[in-house]
């Protein structure tokens, strides 16, 4: 019998952090468990990456991939309004913004699913 | 593996912890071998704001409350020290060391400054200006510091001729750590695999308890032990380019896959392709190994030659940056709020129509606002950036309101504004805090690395002084 498909937010299934170089921001994604990361390949394309933080305006979104590390990373340009030094933002840095990846939804099989969460469907 | 050396994060930002490294110099003052603490203190504007004596006054004091922490423990135990304090005055650096030395009742360090780093030396500031190669600010910002972060060879050649305690400028931050490993291990110029095993080494502990807990947890989804008390990094080197990082003994947090892999990426792009002074380190390919009791072991880094250019930041004096905020509490607070906001645009319009007026409803939304809540010259503000519906239970929310400029004055008259909301606005407001600080904005550029040749001057009598690629 094939696994069910869930769909719940990607905090749920990988965790993330964010650094800033400029007006560039990267946020990592790592599976909590590896088997997640080819669902999420087919899912968080560039373009869907770049539609999520379409409200910053950022340029463009340019993905890698490391599968021996369950991981990828994304780089997002010119979503920091200017940067550290320039924007007025309260988080300059953007480093608020790895949470913010972390609310796309996803479908996911519910094995790959962080333990703590997987006997409650999201939104049930 | 057989370690050869073993490197403590001491710390990852100017304001962090010195309790923890005092843990890991006294984890350090347990082992054997070629040993050394590592400092990273130098956020991307500090070099411009040290063009102030107060500043480079406040700099010096946090040196000194650091190595006041250490150097006993280090200067007892063989520890050796690499710190980007910055100096700014290389004599006065080491005089007042050696003034804390002797308070202490400790060995004296053989104190190395390793300079070179500061294009003011050697460009005039057109010069400098055509390197740029990212946006250059308005024509009214001042250049007022231009640093190129240079490499691990200069904190090498310091350790090689004795230097307890080497003090830089703007270095790369892993250099740091890679260059206590170019020393204990003789490396040269053109190892780039082990240059890159030192560098990743770096750039794991160059942020402190980030690899080993801090800025990880998550509860219920990331638990972290102990996380009041967490530790900062130690990372072991072996001749066969592993590298095990764990943390100070006795310290809360912990040391996982998970933890070791997200300060991995931090601040990366391109894994294959990381730049730095010394080699193009890829990490595309490197294991992340957990061997038990918060140690992991990675492995297979690669490095390519280095890049013929030197990273710098360049920055500016760009006027003021303001900010000012007013809580509103209970039922209506943020009807209240908006009206809070209404009020100060509408004059902000008038009175500043030429200042940039940014407002964030804090409880509502404001760190994940859009840049749509950003007015620029006063006219175009709007609510857009805010969530469009009130939430029924936000019942203590609080309005942000930024500005900038280049005149102090006038941007406080703006913040004012906010003040003046205890009398002339909605109802209940309190709590009014006001800011205006400099605003230094930063723009990079690329320097062909030949044209800069870093120096060091050492204090002391050194063994000998004798420049490691002569």
């Amino acid at each position: 019998m094939p696994e069910s498909m869930l769909q719940v937010p990607l905090h749920w299934v990988a965790h993330s952090r964010a650094g800033d170089k400029g007006n560039r921001l990267n946020i990592s994604l790592i599976c909590y468990d590896p088997r997640a990361l080819p669902y999420l390949q087919d899912q968080l394309s560039e373009s869907a990456v770049l539609a999520h933080f379409a409200d910053r305006s950022p340029s463009a979104v340019r993905r890698y991939t490391l599968p021996q590390l369950g991981a990828m990373n994304f780089v997002i340009d010119a979503v920091l309004e200017g940067g550290v030094n320039r924007s007025l933002s309260l988080d300059r840095h953007g480093k608020t913004l790895s949470f913010h990846l972390l609310e796309l939804l996803v479908k996911v099989p519910s094995s790959v699913i962080h333990p703590n969460h997987a006997a409650a469907p999201f939104g049930s | 593996m057989k370690t050869r050396l073993m490197i403590g994060g001491g710390a990852g930002f100017a304001a962090d912890r010195i309790d923890a490294a005092v843990a890991v110099a006294e984890d350090l003052a347990a082992q054997q071998g070629p040993r050394y603490l590592i400092f990273e203190t130098l956020a991307e504007r500090t070099l411009a704001l040290s063009q102030n004596q107060s500043q480079r006054e406040d700099r010096e004091a946090m040196m000194l409350r650091r190595l006041r922490a250490v150097l006993p423990i280090c200067m007892c135990s063989g520890i050796r020290i690499v710190a980007n304090f910055g100096s700014w005055t290389p004599e006065r650096t080491a005089q007042v060391i050696r003034d804390l030395s002797e308070e202490l009742g400790c060995a004296v360090p053989k104190v190395a400054v390793v300079t070179g780093d500061d294009l003011f030396q050697c460009f005039s500031v057109e010069e400098i200006l055509q390197l740029a190669s990212d946006d250059l600010p308005a024509a009214d910002e001042r250049l007022i510091a231009a640093n190129a972060y240079i490499g691990a060879f200069a904190i090498a050649e310091a350790l090689d001729n004795g230097a307890d305690l080497v003090i830089t400028g703007r270095v790369a931050d892993p250099s740091l750590a890679l260059g206590p490993m170019i020393s204990a291990l003789g490396l040269a110029e053109q190892d780039w695999d082990a240059l890159a095993c030192g560098t990743l080494a770096g750039h794991l502990i160059e942020c402190g308890a980030q690899v080993c807990g801090g800025y990880y947890a998550d509860p219920g989804f990331k638990d972290v032990p102990d996380l009041a008390w967490v530790g900062f990094p130690i990372v072991e080197i072996s001749d066969t380019l592993q590298c095990l990082v764990r943390k100070a003994a006795n310290t809360g947090g912990c040391v996982n896959r998970q933890t070791v892999i997200e300060q991995l990426l931090y601040e990366i792009h391109d894994p294959s392709a990381y730049l730095t002074p010394d080699v193009v380190l890829d990490m595309s390919e490197v294991t992340v190994q957990e061997l038990g009791d918060n140690r992991v072991l990675l492995e297979q880094m690669r490095g390519r030659p280095k890049p013929d250019t030197l990273k710098v930041t360049l920055c500016f004096d760009a006027g003021w940056v303001g900010e000012a905020e007013i809580s509103y509490a209970g039922l209506t607070a943020e009807k209240r709020a908006r009206l809070a906001i209404d009020i100060t645009r509408t004059r902000a319009e008038v009175l500043f129509p030429d200042l940039p007026l940014r407002c964030d409803l804090i409880g509502v939304v404001s760190a994940f606002a859009s840049a749509a809540g950003i007015g620029e010259g006063g006219a175009a503000v709007s609510t857009e950036g805010l969530a469009a519906e009130p939430l029924s239970l936000s019942q203590d929310v609080r309005v942000r309101v930024a500005t900038s400029g280049s005149d102090k004055a006038e941007v406080l008259a703006l913040l004012g504004e906010v003040e003046a909301l205890y009398t002339t606005g909605p109802a209940g407001g309190g709590g009014v805090r006001l800011s205006a600080v400099p605003r230094i904005t930063t723009a990079s550029a690329l320097v062909p690395a030949e044209r800069l040749s870093p120096q060091v001057i050492y204090f002391e009598s050194t063994p000998q002084q004798v420049p490691r690629h002569a």
